[in-house]
């Protein structure tokens, strides 16, 4: 019990900050917080991703000088405790998705300031109230 | 193609068409910003769609002819590099969602021209290359992340191109579905990323090779949940299908068009791909049974959205609600995980897209001559715009599936397939829906045809006699010349229904039999 709740904190902290992000989507009607929210709830999954890649007692893959590890292998045996690496991979695919959430951010915002331009509030009751009132076309 | 020549290699002949399908759109999106010019920018955009249909075209009759291309990007090959992957399926796709785009940006330019500022039409252009390029992408790919990748691409262009709809709700209609869009897309990611834990490959067709063998099932069974309601969302499936009214209603409706026609059909075919092709139908409708969710959702969807088109009083709004009742045809189709379902799926994916669009185009014309298209008001149109008018009532029998039209030869398999499983409730809901949509469909058009002007006073002037449509004429040949381009596809399509189900039936044994690595990888 205790070992799943502190050996896996980073899938806790991941799970919370899901679940936070998701509430703040549907609970506020501003469409700033709105936002935060996704931001929140995207932030979450690049942590997973993070999380899958390491691995215990990994270093960055960077190919190291001191130990070459094809040499080191060659001289104790295929069982050599070589330099262990993280995967890197996921780190890769996280950049795209940060990219990918920076520019999800931009055009929400950009919205939100034409919606603030055209509506004069951004609040999401507002507006549904707004439109309502609209003679319906 | 002569552009091809010089990179074709003598290993394969479709050369580096796959590539080229999706460059030349994303490559002539940025030019279009930097030309600025409204016609040069609208010129480049249709060359480069015209070049992606040529280019789908050539792959689509190469896959018929010699089978599914395995493609590798900057030659780096599968496990490391990622990898384009066509069969019939997606060779398919990416032929109507090219054909679809380049037909409706000849539509788009004079649909817009009065509502959007000059100034502004290149970053349309632009945003509808990008749509482009990401559309193609979702449906070319054989890597999961590229699937995410190119989903947000379409994504982000498609809430720019809603935006541009003249009301200021088009703005409130973008944001929603960017919020929704993309918590759907997010969901995709998780469901990637458990996957990629579960297996240690992005690759579909290494993925399909080790789901079964997966260390965790609980992993695989995560991945699978988040990736169908991430595309239950995107795809619109019937209770989260809540940011498509709004959306295909504020849109501008050259996009409206585009979108109906491609969007939520790529989306169905990443479904498609995901739950056969890489999970395979034994888990996706066996040990999880999916079509305990998915046929509920379908049949829900296609009756209570058929009802609820009939009630609407704008034409974008009843046509958009009757998309997700069409959509919900073309998932019960796929939810049987029988040949016979999934081909009339399939072929409800090409019938309904090519449909749809011709419908939203005819909306189009009459939306640029009437200036709205509140239904109740639109009567004895047929005598202002004989042909917009033709072409919606014929785009509407597609609609119902009246024999000889294009929805005729897939709810006719659809049925096909019910009776196979003796679903005969699901028949009777499908022939009811069928019926509702001749309702809703009938009623536009006896309204156009033959109903007298009810709010004109017929005792004053002649100038009142026929109401606010006084002085309307027909639609300018900028649009109708793309509308009957799309009509007589579609006709054709429908006339010729054998064909198109031939390729359905193709695409439907090769999605049953899973996803398998060819003997050698074509490409460079």
């Amino acid at each position: 019990m205790m070992q799943s709740i502190t050996g896996l904190y980073n899938y806790w902290a991941v799970i919370i900050l899901m679940m936070a992000g998701l509430y703040i989507l549907i609970a506020r009607y501003n469409l700033i917080k709105k936002m935060i929210g996704l931001g929140v709830f995207q932030t979450s999954i690049f942590f997973l991703y993070i999380t899958l890649g390491k691995v215990s007692g990994g270093t960055a893959p960077i190919l190291t000088d001191t130990v070459p590890a094809g040499q080191l292998a060659a001289a104790t045996g295929a069982t050599a405790p070589e330099v262990v690496y993280s995967n890197p991979l996921p780190h890769v695919l996280i950049l795209t998705a940060i990219v990918v959430g920076v520019a999800t951010s931009a055009v929400a915002l950009a919205l939100a300031i034409r919606i603030y331009e055209a509506y004069g509030t951004i609040e999401d009751d507002e507006i549904r109230h707004i439109d309502l009132g609209d003679i319906d076309s | 193609m002569s552009t091809v020549d010089p990179l074709t290699s003598a290993a394969s002949s479709v050369g580096q068409l796959p590539a080229l399908l999706i460059m030349v759109p994303l490559l002539a999106a940025p030019v279009c910003v930097l030309l600025r010019r409204e016609l040069l920018a609208w010129v480049l955009a249709l060359i480069a769609s015209a070049t992606s249909t040529v280019v789908a075209w050539q792959v689509f009759m190469h896959v018929g002819e010699h089978g599914p291309i395995r493609y590798a990007i900057g030659g780096w090959a599968a496990p490391t590099g990622i990898e384009y992957y066509i069969d019939t399926l997606n060779a398919t796709m990416l032929l109507l969602v090219s054909g679809l785009s380049s037909i409706v940006l000849y539509f788009a330019r004079e649909s817009i021209s009065g509502s959007i500022g000059q100034d502004r039409h290149y970053l349309f252009y632009a945003a509808w290359l990008l749509c482009l390029t990401g559309l193609l992408g979702i449906a070319i790919t054989g890597d999961a992340f590229n699937v995410f990748v190119f989903l947000e691409i379409s994504s982000l262009a498609t809430y720019m191109l809603i935006a541009f709809g003249d009301d200021r709700r088009a703005l409130v209609a973008s944001f929603r579905y960017l919020v929704l869009g993309s918590v759907g897309a997010s969901f995709i990611l998780i469901g990637i990323g458990f996957l990629y834990a579960a297996t240690g490959t992005l690759n579909m067709v290494d993925l399909a090779q080790r789901i079964p063998d997966a260390e965790s099932e609980r992993a695989v069974l995560v991945a699978f949940s988040f990736l169908t309601i991430g595309l239950m969302i995107k795809a619109a499936i019937f209770p989260l299908h809540a940011w498509l009214a709004d959306a295909y209603h504020r849109a501008p409706i050259a996009v409206t068009a585009f979108l109906a026609g491609t969007a939520t059909k790529v989306s169905l075919y990443v479904l498609l791909r995901f739950f056969y092709s890489i999970f395979g139908a034994d888990y996706s409708f066996g040990t999880v049974f999916l079509n305990g969710i998915l046929l509920p959702a379908a049949v829900c969807g296609f009756t209570v959205m058929s009802l609820v088109a009939v009630f609407q009083t704008d034409l974008r709004r009843m046509l958009a609600f009757s998309s997700v009742a069409q959509i919900g045809f073309i998932v019960a189709g796929v939810a049987l995980a029988t040949e016979a379902g999934l081909s009339a799926g399939i072929v409800h994916i090409i019938n309904h897209a090519l449909v749809k669009a011709t419908l939203f185009m005819a909306v189009g014309c009459i939306l640029y001559r009437v200036g709205h298209v509140h239904k109740p008001s639109l009567d004895e149109l047929y005598r202002r715009m004989p042909f917009t008018c033709t072409a919606f009532a014929l785009a509407g029998l597609g609609l119902i599936g009246v024999p000889l039209s294009a929805g005729f030869v897939s709810k006719f398999q659809l049925i096909d397939a019910l009776f196979e499983r003796e679903l005969w409730l699901v028949v009777v809901l499908v022939l009811v829906s069928s019926l509702l949509s001749f309702a809703y469909i009938g009623r536009t058009v006896e309204i156009m045809l033959f109903r007298k002007g009810r709010a004109a006073p017929s005792a004053t002037s002649t100038g009142v006699e026929h109401g606010h449509i006084d002085g309307i004429n027909e639609a300018p040949l900028g649009l109708l010349l793309p509308l009957y381009a799309m009509l007589t596809i579609m006709i054709w399509v429908g006339l010729n229904g054998d064909l198109t189900l031939g390729v359905a039936l193709d695409a439907s044994r090769d999605l049953l039999q899973g996803m398998r690595p060819l003997g050698a990888g074509a490409g460079s």
